[in-house]
Order: C-alpha cells, then sequence, then structure tokens
C-alpha cells in the first residue's frame, strides 16, 4: 500500500533553500547565516520527525510514502520522475540526517564562530543536508545519483572549505576524484538497469529482478549490477580499494567530519547495498564480495588506525573500519541487512559525538590535532572528556553502551550464516573488536590521560555551552542508542518490509559465548594499548618505528600503491598522449597546412604583378594549344 | 615572270617587317610610331595590291590618320622625350618572349604551310554578283547583312568617345583662381614682377635655357620649376656663389 | 602570285607584334604593337576574302579597324588618367596587385 504525501518534497526543500539563500544572499547573510542554516535543518528534522509519525501510524504493510513532484524525464521507455519515496529504511535515515545533521548545526554556530566565512559554511552544510536527503528519500535511481553526486560536491566544498590550504584543495581535489570512479560504477549499473529492465525506479527494477527462485533474469546481470553497485558503494564509503580519501578527508573542519566523513554521507554506500536488497538476494557471489570488502577494511582501517597520531585520522580510520562491519553485515544477506543498518545509525551517533569531542579538544589545542602534545586533557575539559568517554565505550563495545548491542549482532549474524566463510567473517569481525579497542584506548589515553604535552601558549578550556550541549544529546546516544534501537523500537522489526524478514538460525557458537569471547576481545585490546600508552610517559616526537610500525603510519603504503599503481602510469600516459598530440596528431595536421602554406607561397611569388609575365604566360599557352591543335592536325 | 603585285610585295613585305622589328627596337617611344605608321601605310598598300581598294583608304585615314595622330597626342602629353631603359628587368623575360614569339611564328607558319599548300585562288578580280566593283560590294555588305552589327559598332564608339572624355575629364577640387586673387598672391609673394622669360640673355631660347642674370649667372626663376629640377638632377648645379638666390630678386 | 605569301607575311608580323608586347615597358608602345598584331590579323582577314573570293573578310576587316579605332581612344584615356597620378607610362610601375 502506498500513500500520496504532498509534504514530502519539503524536506529536502527547506535545507535546499536554506542553501541557496545563504549562497546567494552573499555577505547581508552574514549576520543571521548560521542561525538560518540551522533553522532550516531543525525544521527539516521537525517536518522529518511528524512524517515518519504519521508513517508508524499506518499498519506495517502500507509504511511508503510517495510524493510525485514532477516528470524529469519522459523519452520513449524510460521514465525518470522526481518522486521521494519515505518508507521504512529512508525514515531510519531520514531521523538521522536531520537530527544528528542539526546538532552539528548548532555545534557549528559555535565552532565556526571566528571565521569570516561561517555563512558559506553553513550554506554547504544546508546543501550537504538536502542532497542527503534527496540521496535516501529518491524513489527511483537516477535521483539517487543525483543525490548521490549532490553529496559529494558538498564534501567537495566542505573538505576543501579551508581552500587557501594547498593540503585542504588537494584533500578535496583527492576526494572528489576517488569518488569519481565509485560514481562511475553507479552510473554503470543504473546504465544496465535500463538495458536490461527499461526501468530506473526501485519498485520497478525490484520487480523485474524478482525473488529467489522466481527469477527470470540471467545471474551474471544481476551479479554484475550487484558489483557495479558495489564499487559505487566503495567510491562513497570508503571501503577498499577506494578508500584513501578519507584520511585526508579530515582537513575538512571538524563538523564536517563529524557530519559528513562519519555519520551520514559516508554510510550512503550501506544505504546503497541495503536498499538494492533485492538485487543482492539474488547473488551469492555479489553478497560475497560485499562482505569480504567489508571485512577487508574492517581491518584495514582499524590497523592503520592505531599508527596515526592526528586524533582526526585516528578517528576517520576508525569510520572506516566500522563501516566495514556494516558492508559485512549488509554482505552476510537477509540475517544481516537490519544489524548493519542499526550499527549505521548508533555508529552515526556516537561517531559525531566523538569527532565533536575531538572538534572541541582541537579548539582548545588552537587546532593543534597530534595527540603526542595533548595529554592530561580530563580535568582541563570534564564535559568534553565526559562526552568523548561515553562515545568511546560506545565505539569499543562495552556494555550497555550502544556499540555493545550493535556490533555484537554483527558478529552473531557472521556466525549464524554459518560456514567456512561465516566463521572467517565473525573472527575477523572478533579481531577488528580487539583492535578497535586498542587504538580508541590509546587515543584516551594520549588525549586526557598522563602528562601535559602541551606546545607553548597552549591555554586549553572547556569549549562553549552551545557546542556542549550538541554532545550531551548525542553521547545520550551513545549510551542508549544501541539499546533502544534493538530491544526498545526494535527497528530490525520495522525494517522487515523493505529489508526482508531474515531466517530463523542459530549461530555456530551460543550467543553468551560470543559476547564473553567479544568482552575478553576488547579488554585484550585495552589492556595492551594501556600497557603500552598508560604506564610510561609518551614522547612528544614519534619515536622510531620497525617494519610493522611504519607500515601501519604509511596506511600499508595505500598512497604508495595509488600513486604507483594508477597515478604515476596515468602521467605517464598522460604524457605520452600529449606527446603523441602535440608531434604526432597537431604535427601532421601542421605539417599538411605547413605543406600547403608553404607551397601556396612559393606559388604566390608567381603572381609578380608585372602585367608582361602573365601576358607572357598567355602568350606561351597560345603557343602550346597553337602547337597542340597543329600536331592533332598533323597526327 | 613578276608580276606588279610581286615587286610590291617583295619591295614593301621586308619593308614593313623591318619597320615593325623597328619599332620593336627603337628606344624612343616617338620612333616607334613613326615605324608603325609606315608600316600601316605598307598595309595599305597591300590592301590595294588585293582588291581591297576601301580598306586601303580607311587604314590609311583611320589608322595612320587618326588612330596614330591619337598615339602622337598622348605621346607628346606624357612627355616626348621620355625613352625607355633597354636593360630588362624581369630575369630571363626577354629570352622566353623571344623564344615564345620565335615558336608562335614556327608554329604559324607550319600551320600555313600544311593548311594551305596549292590553295586554289578565287580572287576578286571578277566583279561581283551584286555590284559592279568591290567598294560596292562591300557598302552593299555593310548596309544589308551587316546593317546591326554597324549599328552596334557606331553605338560603341560613341560610347567609347564617352568613355574617353569621362575617363580624361579631372574633377576641379579648387575653386578657379580669378585674376585678382592672382595678383593679390603675386605682390603678397616676395616677386610681384613677372618671372624672367627664358633666353633673355642666352644664347638658347629653349624653355630649358635658363636666362642669364647681368652678372653671367643664371637666374633660376626663368624656367619652369619642373623642369629646373630636371636640370639640377642632369646637370650638378652651379657652385652656391654664382647662383642668385630668387628672394635677392 | 599566291596571295598565301602574304598570310606569312602576317604571321611574321603578328608575332613580332606579340613579342613587342611582351618585351616593351612603356604602356603606348605596347599599344602600338597591339595595334600592329590587329593590323597583321586584317592583313589575313583580307587575303583570306581573296582567296575565297567573297568579301566578308573585308568587312571583318573593316570592323576590327572600328573596334580597334574604340579600343585605343578608350585604351589611351585610360592610359593619361594612369600617368597623372603615377607619373608614370611603365607597365611595370603598375604592380601593385601582387602576391
Amino acid at each position: 500500500m502506498v500513500t500520496t504525501s504532498p509534504l514530502l518534497w519539503l524536506l529536502v526543500g527547506l535545507p535546499l533553500l536554506g542553501s541557496a539563500i545563504l549562497l546567494l544572499a552573499g555577505r547581508r547573510a552574514d549576520a543571521w547565516g548560521h542561525w538560518l542554516g540551522t533553522g532550516a535543518a531543525a525544521a527539516s528534522f521537525v517536518l522529518g520527525v511528524a512524517q515518519v509519525m504519521s508513517l508508524a501510524s499506518k499498519p506495517a504493510d502500507s509504511r511508503t510514502f510517495i510524493d510525485n513532484v514532477y516528470n524529469l524525464v519522459s523519452v520513449g521507455s524510460l521514465h525518470v520522475d522526481v518522486a521521494f519515496r519515505l518508507d521504512q529504511l529512508s525514515a531510519v535515515f531520514v531521523l538521522l540526517i536531520t537530527g544528528v545533521g542539526s546538532l552539528i548545526h548548532v555545534y557549528s554556530i559555535g565552532y565556526m564562530a571566528h571565521d569570516p566565512g561561517r555563512r558559506r559554511f553553513f550554506g554547504y552544510l544546508n546543501l550537504f543536508v538536502a542532497a542527503m536527503l534527496v540521496l535516501v528519500l529518491a524513489d527511483n535511481y537516477v535521483l539517487l545519483y543525483v543525490g548521490w553526486e549532490g553529496v559529494g560536491l558538498a564534501s567537495y566544498l566542505l573538505i576543501g572549505y579551508w581552500y587557501h590550504k594547498p593540503t585542504a584543495a588537494t584533500a578535496a581535489k583527492k576526494a572528489f576524484i576517488m569518488n569519481r570512479v565509485g560514481d562511475v560504477g553507479l552510473a554503470l549499473a543504473i546504465f544496465l538497469m535500463f538495458q536490461q529492465f527499461g526501468k530506473v525506479d526501485f519498485t520497478g527494477v525490484f520487480s523485474a529482478v524478482g525473488v529467489p527462485g522466481a527469477s527470470n533474469v540471467a545471474h551474471g546481470v544481476v551479479t554484475a549490477l550487484g558489483l557495479l553497485l558495489l564499487l559505487g558503494a566503495c567510491g562513497k564509503s570508503a571501503q577498499l580499494p577506494l578508500q584513501a580519501w578519507l584520511a585526508d578527508a579530515m582537513e575538512g573542519p571538524t563538523p564536517v567530519s563529524a557530519l559528513i566523513h562519519a555519520a551520514t554521507m559516508v554510510t550512503a554506500g550501506v544505504y546503497l547495498v541495503a536498499r538494492s536488497n533485492p538485487i543482492f538476494n539474488l547473488s551469492e557471489g555479489a553478497r560475497m564480495v560485499v562482505a569480504i570488502v567489508g571485512a577487508a577494511t574492517l581491518l584495514y582501517g582499524a590497523i592503520i588506525g592505531t599508527a596515526y597520531d592526528d586524533i582526526k585520522k585516528v578517528l576517520a580510520s576508525s569510520t572506516m573500519s566500522q563501516i566495514g562491519y556494516m558492508m559485512l553485515g549488509v554482505g552476510l544477506g537477509p540475517v544481516g541487512y537490519a544489524f548493519g543498518i542499526i550499527h549505521l545509525l548508533a555508529h552515526g551517533f556516537f561517531k559525531a559525538g566523538l569527532f565533536l569531542g575531538a572538534g572541541s579538544v582541537m579548539h582548545a589545542m588552537n587546532d593543534d590535532v597530534d595527540m603526542r602534545r595533548y595529554g592530561a586533557l580530563r580535568k582541563v575539559m570534564p564535559w568534553t572528556f565526559g562526552t568523548f568517554a561515553l562515545g568511546y565505550l560506545a565505539l569499543i563495545g562495552v556494555p550497555p553502551f550502544s556499540g555493545f548491542f550493535t556490533k555484537d549482532k554483527i558478529i552473531e549474524a557472521a556466525f549464524v550464516k554459518g560456514g567456512t566463510s561465516g566463521v572467517i567473517f565473525g573472527v575477523i569481525a572478533l579481531f577488528g573488536v580487539v583492535l578497535t579497542a586498542f587504538y580508541m584506548t590509546r587515543l584516551m589515553l594520549m588525549t586526557f590521560f598522563g602528562e601535559k604535552r602541551w606546545a607553548d601558549g597552549v591555554h586549553p578550556h572547556e569549549a562553549p555551552t552551545v557546542m556542549v550541549w550538541p554532545k550531551v544529546v548525542l553521547a545520550f546516544g551513545s549510551v542508549a542508542g544501541g539499546f533502544l534501537l534493538i530491544h526498545v523500537i526494535h527497528v530490525q522489526t520495522w525494517l522487515e518490509p523493505v529489508l526482508g524478514t531474515p531466517a530463523e538460525g542459530k549461530p555456530v557458537l551460543s550467543t553468551i559465548v560470543l559476547t564473553v569471547i567479544g568482552l575478553l576481545a576488547i579488554a585484550g585490546g585495552a589492556g595492551a594499548a594501556y600497557m603500552l600508552f598508560g604506564r610510561r610517559a609518551i614522547p612528544v616526537t614519534a619515536p622510531a618505528a620497525g617494519v610493522l610500525v611504519g607500515a601501519t603510519r604509511q596506511q600499508l603504503y595505500a598512497d604508495s600503491f595509488n600513486e604507483g599503481v594508477f597515478m604515476r602510469p596515468g602521467q605517464y600516459l598522460t604524457r605520452a598522449l600529449v606527446y603523441a598530440d602535440n608531434r604526432g596528431i597537431d604535427g601532421g595536421v601542421n605539417g599538411i597546412a605547413a605543406f600547403f602554406g608553404g607551397t601556396s607561397g612559393r606559388l604566390r611569388r608567381l603572381q609578380t604583378g608585372f602585367v608582361r609575365s602573365y601576358a607572357l604566360s598567355v602568350f606561351a599557352g597560345a603557343v602550346v594549344i597553337t602547337a597542340a591543335l597543329l600536331l592533332v592536325r598533323v597526327a | 615572270m613578276t608580276s606588279p603585285e610581286q615587286v610590291l610585295f617583295w619591295v614593301l613585305g621586308p619593308l614593313s617587317v623591318l619597320s615593325a622589328l623597328g619599332m620593336v627596337l627603337a628606344r624612343k617611344a616617338v620612333h616607334s610610331a613613326l615605324f608603325l605608321a609606315f608600316d600601316m601605310l605598307c598595309l595599305a598598300a597591300f590592301y590595294a595590291a588585293e582588291q581591297a581598294p576601301f580598306l586601303a583608304f580607311v587604314q590609311v585615314v583611320v589608322y595612320t590618320g587618326a588612330v596614330m595622330m591619337l598615339f602622337l597626342f598622348v605621346l607628346m602629353l606624357v612627355g616626348v622625350d621620355a625613352s625607355d631603359s633597354l636593360i630588362e628587368t624581369l630575369r630571363g623575360h626577354r629570352f622566353a618572349a623571344l623564344s615564345a614569339g620565335l615558336g608562335f611564328a614556327i608554329v604559324l607558319c607550319s600551320a600555313l604551310g600544311g593548311a594551305l599548300g596549292d590553295q586554289a585562288v578565287v580572287g576578286l578580280e571578277t566583279p561581283q554578283a551584286n555590284g559592279s566593283d568591290n567598294v560596292y560590294g562591300v557598302a552593299k555588305l555593310i548596309f544589308t547583312r551587316y546593317l546591326f552589327a554597324f549599328e552596334v559598332t557606331g553605338a560603341l564608339l560613341i560610347t567609347a568617345a564617352l568613355a574617353a572624355m569621362v575617363l580624361a575629364h579631372r574633377e576641379r577640387t579648387t575653386p578657379k583662381v580669378t585674376q585678382r586673387e592672382m595678383a593679390l598672391a603675386r605682390f603678397r609673394g616676395n616677386r610681384p614682377s613677372p618671372l624672367p622669360g627664358p633666353g633673355v640673355f642666352a644664347r638658347h631660347n629653349a624653355v630649358d635655357t635658363p636666362a642669364l642674370l647681368p652678372d653671367g649667372s643664371p637666374a633660376p626663376g626663368s624656367v619652369p620649376t619642373s623642369i629646373a629640377e630636371d636640370m639640377r638632377r642632369d646637370h650638378p648645379p652651379l657652385p652656391a656663389s654664382v647662383m642668385v638666390e630668387e628672394g635677392e630678386l | 602570285m599566291s596571295p598565301t605569301a602574304y598570310l606569312y607575311l602576317a604571321a611574321i608580323l603578328f608575332s613580332i607584334g606579340s613579342v613587342g608586347v611582351l618585351v616593351r615597358r612603356n604602356a603606348i608602345v605596347v599599344f602600338m604593337c597591339v595595334e600592329l598584331m590587329l593590323n597583321s590579323v586584317n592583313l589575313t582577314l583580307v587575303t583570306f576574302s581573296r582567296i575565297n573570293g567573297t568579301l566578308d573578310g573585308q568587312i571583318y576587316a573593316f570592323f576590327v579597324m572600328v573596334v580597334a579605332a574604340a579600343e585605343v581612344v578608350v585604351g589611351l584615356a585610360i592610359l593619361m588618367t594612369v600617368y597623372r597620378t603615377r607619373r608614370s607610362a611603365s607597365v611595370d610601375d603598375a604592380n601593385l596587385l601582387k602576391y
């Protein structure tokens, strides 16, 4: 059952209008721009809550609102509408985006207070919220792609917000280009859908692919679709092999890192896979690749997170790793879709809170991000420390904080899936828990405990109120989010109409055993970190590293790999093409032109301007013609 | 047997060729014109010998009479004295022109030889069927069969005459100077008296010979300025001491 | 005598006239050479008229004369104009229209 909701477009329209006003009004809006931006996001949140409430009041099988705004393309058999769709899956995303988004808007008022371009910043933030809402509310893949590119644009603008810094400008370009690589996959997937089914809207595509066992679409097509969608998801969600941009994206202002590069945009890949679940349900192979990518990224992110000294980059690699968990979750199939999404929601809260905390710390430390120059901040910044600690406990999965419930479910789902692959995924996920506990404990110890290692002239202070209370709200989410989502609201049940009902299954090991193993893993990782960083002084400059730590500090040579395999050959190819273009093609064309030019230049000399020369040639012609006539006559 | 016509041909033929060559080779245009006039007279004689008395007279009247006079008028306007330099400026042009001309002559002659051979000659000695003599016949043809062409030719001549007038006409761009203005200008200038006449106290009275002043030095004002320029170019100027400046007179 | 001799003479005169056109630079002399060429053509016309025994050749020659007269009138007028503006009657001096 589908209900038409004429107000759905306002969800997107409000932040879009805010963005347009902020970006077009210029300096006139400097004084009140941040309030307008925050208001637009908050209004969108209120409207979103109202819509979701009215959605929830419907019976479970008719919880879908459609708002067909207008017909965008109608060519032959291709029909693309600007149509918004609010169903159970989009609903949770709408609440996450507008809710966390509003909190981060509020936080940004304080964080960006001294930045001359604050109005522009809020314009971009609103643009991002609008684009992200388009992404999750789209009723077809083309509109989803519009939102997909929109968030990419907003991400680019916000990473490069301090474009006068070369590192920020480069990071923005890096993120943009790596995202394009993924976007090609998504675009190709849409092309393939249109070519195969003639449709691009969700209902049409999903009914065309059918359900497992009753599908009349070639298996190869479905697998190809799944892999192409996965490529798009990898680019947007910083999964291997397109992960390298996320750490550099931390060049953007910290609220951006919290909103875009932790809570919402980077999770769009997970949303895409979950949304396309009918396609992935049909292809075991594609699902397996998703899970492998997720597991690999989970480990990769956790490993490189152990070596960064930059607080934001630690959190960024943690984000990468956590999204790896989500991808692993959705890659497991129906048993994992819902838990991937739930982990996404919980993660959105505690990771946003962690980033906001990191932002407060940076704010206090004169924008220094090096944890080796922090230390002993818990007394100076009690509120920040408290909220950050709650986020930390949530992230590493200590009960009863939210990460414990959500991450545990993914691990459990891996074991429920069973088989060799399930066990391997489960073990990897558990090892990820060890590493997560290790690097997060390291971060906590280096930042808030130990000796003062502050640089001269730094006087840390607690953040202003406007920056504190968003963290408090998010910290509440970190504490109770997981339990509420799973055991009170039953999001997994709520999502069932969209994501399918998982078959009942029992994990290979009993749930209690898994939980105990998980807790032991946390204790092991945290303990190791305490042994290494809590009991001895931390040098202000990074000590010389061995092979393993060195490799980790180099992000396992991911950037070097990209540079060596893609960038350098690309540069050589470009240079060769430029050379071939200049010398070969241009040379050929110019050569022909020069040949004719030169020849005409010489031929031109025949035009001496002397009428006697012309007369001579006319006369000579007459002689020749007469002689020819004579010869013909004689012959 | 030598007929009078043969005598005429073999005397005037080589002469006409020689005068044609003379016309091409003469340095001075006036000489060329005279050679051409002689050539045309030769041709008039040939026309007479070839039973074309009307054309012979027209040749004399129109060509040697009118056209050549026109040439001479123009020559005098342009400058009788102007003589061509015989140095060819276009490299290889003279040789190429000569070979082309020679080649054309050879080709034409061989073509004539091949084409005519022993051509039977009808001749115009017998009176034409439509008239008593050739002049009568020509007149009859012109005013009957070629009447339209004749009228058109008349129109062409009138057009040509008008064209010549238009081309030679020079638009006056300044108002005509009256005698009064000229007198005023003369008195305002530094020589109110008339210019010295050419040849005064001089041994020649040619236009380009300056008058001599009482001290024996030439008076520059006595020759037209353009000729004076030529003089200065052709003959180095006299020493400054003997030159009398115009302003001192 | 055979009238063909006149034709050879006309051919020679024509060639001399054409060489004159090519080698002389004074425009008036060039014009004269053109007149010589026209005259030689007239001679052939008259001769052919005699060979064929019809008067049409003479009529053509007559028209050629008339047209030549018109041509000389216009041509010399043009020449005058050119001389007036360029102070030169050399055909080589009027060579601005070139590469």
